[in-house]
């Protein structure tokens, strides 16, 4: 059953600092949804607010129409998952546990663990091509690995609706494609809702569904990366001015950044603002 | 490939819980049966069970031995079990109640009640449970910044536990000396001479909070994650670690009250089962089997195998623990963890 999820004249701080103002946003239902924005823009206090992991100080959070506070923490959690930054992984554990633990909110008091959970463990492994690394125990893994074994066990939680807070953060660039593949994947197969807060521009622009662009806590714009994005937003946004040309491989828009250095002679955008 | 891991992760924590059952089983018997007073384990189980024994068996059994392996036992399963919900809820091995203040409450409320107020028995057993309680609130309070995070706590705790242990040592030395001599002992921590009216209580309150530690505990396994994932979860982080940390409080008092701080039992109990099971899993059945373990144990080393001289337990759980605390302070800030 698809889900929806949005937020309501949000606003979010830690504390008497206000950090995501007054935002209204709908999360389009089953499609893959990448948030963009400067350092400190509010993008993952606003993903953090619509996971209800952040109580909201104005406004509220609807998942299907219901305000996601008023509603019982574990009927949330059989709907929506999230992978935030910097989860802890205790000494020791094994990949399995590790993924299993992603079924926590299926044990009830007195349920005990069943093949169903084995079952969807092992799906979450094999999606993420974690399975021969069942065993092992998580101290042990590359970052990629480990990244994906936190994915696989966000999977396991198997909830319509999935936000990633960078999954790709210290990854290198084939493991960043790979986990955006791996994300697309998930999309395509199950119809999961799923939001990204991501860093890498060029592939937020190249795997976004649905684009959207943070500055100061409030969006600046939201769409398809095609029809929203300028040079100027871009400019604007991260400070920095750019031009946009074809990415070749996915007909989606692509940076190309401009520095004070390394400006080609012949090119007129080389010169140095006044 | 995942059950397979699962279940072999499973199996050794069972296999690991009914070995450390069996072996406290075995301290247990020991303790009853050896000493000057050699007690075969025929008639330990004869005057167990209230049949016809040996002349003087009944006493030795009933008013010295019974007591000390039992206070013993239960001391050692609170303290462990105490141990290992502080340091797994506030994810720090250095964040049990003998090392964060907790214990010293419970040790200078009853010092209070006993020395001060000239009271015993139960009444100092509801004050330590009291001095527990109230320590810990006023660290959580002290430490409180929109929920409860790992280091403010510890280090509000050790502080508080300074505090207490100079109010302690400030009262023992305006006491009589002969009394101020006996509390040392049960300062140190000690299971001997321990009567029923000291030890009935502790039992009362395992049988109440040991099946509450073990069924709240479940959330654990979401809350090791960190908050967020827990919360993710459908784990109501801040309350589960509210209640169990008023157990684990309670369990530090009662314990405390019953056999003295008995040094370090909380605070190794749990990491030496967590070697023992093996990866990532919340062991709390364990830890508790450990600590009674390592009283009867220690207490066993104590009083027979130390030469012609007789040590309280706490001496003895003390040499043991104060290098392991060292270790663990000197190796904390390599990986990023501890004070």
């Amino acid at each position: 059953m698809p889900l929806d999820l949005q937020a309501e004249r949000l606003s979010l701080g830690y504390g008497e600092r206000t950090i995501v103002r007054d935002l209204t946003m709908h999360l389009p239902t089953g499609k893959v949804t990448i948030i963009v924005g400067p350092n400190a823009c509010g993008k993952s206090t606003f993903l953090r607010g619509l996971a209800r992991l952040l109580p909201a100080s104005s406004g509220e959070v609807l998942l299907d129409g219901k305000s996601i506070h008023a509603t019982p923490s574990r009927e949330v959690a059989l709907r929506l998952g999230i992978l935030p930054q910097g989860p802890i992984a205790p000494d020791g554990i094994t990949v399995t546990d590790l993924v299993s633990r992603g079924r926590h909110v299926h044990q009830g008091w007195f349920r005990r663990w069943s093949s169903d959970d084995d079952d969807a463990v092992t799906a979450a492994l094999t999606a993420t091509g974690t399975l021969p690394l069942a065993a092992r125990p998580v101290d042990e893994l590359s970052g990629g690995q480990r990244q994906r074994v936190w994915i696989a066990m966000a999977l396991a939680q198997r909830t319509g609706i999935l936000l990633l807070d960078e999954p790709t953060t210290y990854l290198d660039i084939s493991h960043q494609v790979e986990v955006l593949d791996l994300l697309t994947d998930l999309n395509e197969a199950e119809g999961t809702t799923i939001v990204i807060v991501l860093h890498e521009l060029n592939l937020a622009f190249r795997y976004a569904d649905h684009l959207v662009v943070m500055k100061d806590g409030a969006v600046v714009t939201a769409g398809d990366p095609n029809d929203v994005l300028s040079a100027e937003i871009i400019e604007d946004v991260f400070g920095m001015r750019c031009r946009l040309v074809n990415d070749p491989i996915s007909d989606t828009p692509m940076i190309v950044p401009i520095g004070r250095h390394r400006v080609g002679s012949h090119n007129p955008e080389g010169d140095r603002p006044e | 490939m995942v059950e397979a891991t699962r279940r072999r992760e499973t199996g050794r924590a069972r296999t690991v819980a009914v070995a450390l059952f069996v072996a406290v089983i075995a301290m247990y018997a020991l303790t009853l049966s050896y000493g000057e007073f050699q007690i075969s384990l025929p008639d330990v189980v004869r005057s167990l069970f209230g049949l016809p024994t040996p002349a003087g068996v009944d006493y030795i059994m009933h008013d010295l031995r019974l007591p000390r392996a039992s206070v013993s036992a239960l001391a050692g399963l609170a303290f462990g079990l105490s141990g290992a919900l502080f340091q797994q809820l506030l994810r720090n091995p250095l964040a049990s109640p003998d090392v964060i203040g907790v214990s010293q409450g419970a040790t200078t409320a009853g010092i209070v009640t006993v020395l001060l107020l000239g009271l015993d028995g139960g009444v100092a057993a509801a004050a330590g449970l009291a001095g527990a309680v109230l320590t810990a609130l006023t660290i959580y309070a002290l430490s409180w910044r929109k929920g409860v995070g790992g280091y403010r706590f510890i280090l509000v705790g050790i502080g508080i536990g300074t505090v207490l242990t100079s109010i302690t040592s400030y009262i023992l030395t305006r006491s009589d000396v002969k009394i101020a001599a006996e509390a040392m002992i049960w300062l140190t921590g000690s299971v001997n001479g321990r009567t029923w009216p000291q030890i009935v209580p502790l039992a009362v309150a395992l049988v109440i909070l040991v099946p509450l530690a073990l069924i709240l505990g479940r959330t654990l396994t979401g809350m090791q994650l960190g908050d967020d994932l827990a919360t993710a979860f459908g784990v109501r982080v801040q309350w589960s670690r509210f209640l169990l940390l008023i157990i684990a409080v309670c369990l530090a008092g009662m314990a405390t009250s019953a056999a003295g701080p008995i040094a370090f039992v909380a605070f190794m109990s749990g990491p030496i089962a967590a070697r023992l099971v093996g990866g990532g899993r919340p062991v709390l059945v364990q830890a508790a089997l450990v600590g009674a373990l390592l009283v009867l144990v220690s207490d066993f080393i104590g009083s027979h195998l130390l030469g012609s001289r007789q040590f309280p337990v706490g001496v003895v759980t003390g040499v043991i623990g104060a290098p392991y605390l060292l270790w663990l302070l000197a190796t904390a800030n390599r990986s990023g963890r501890g004070g």
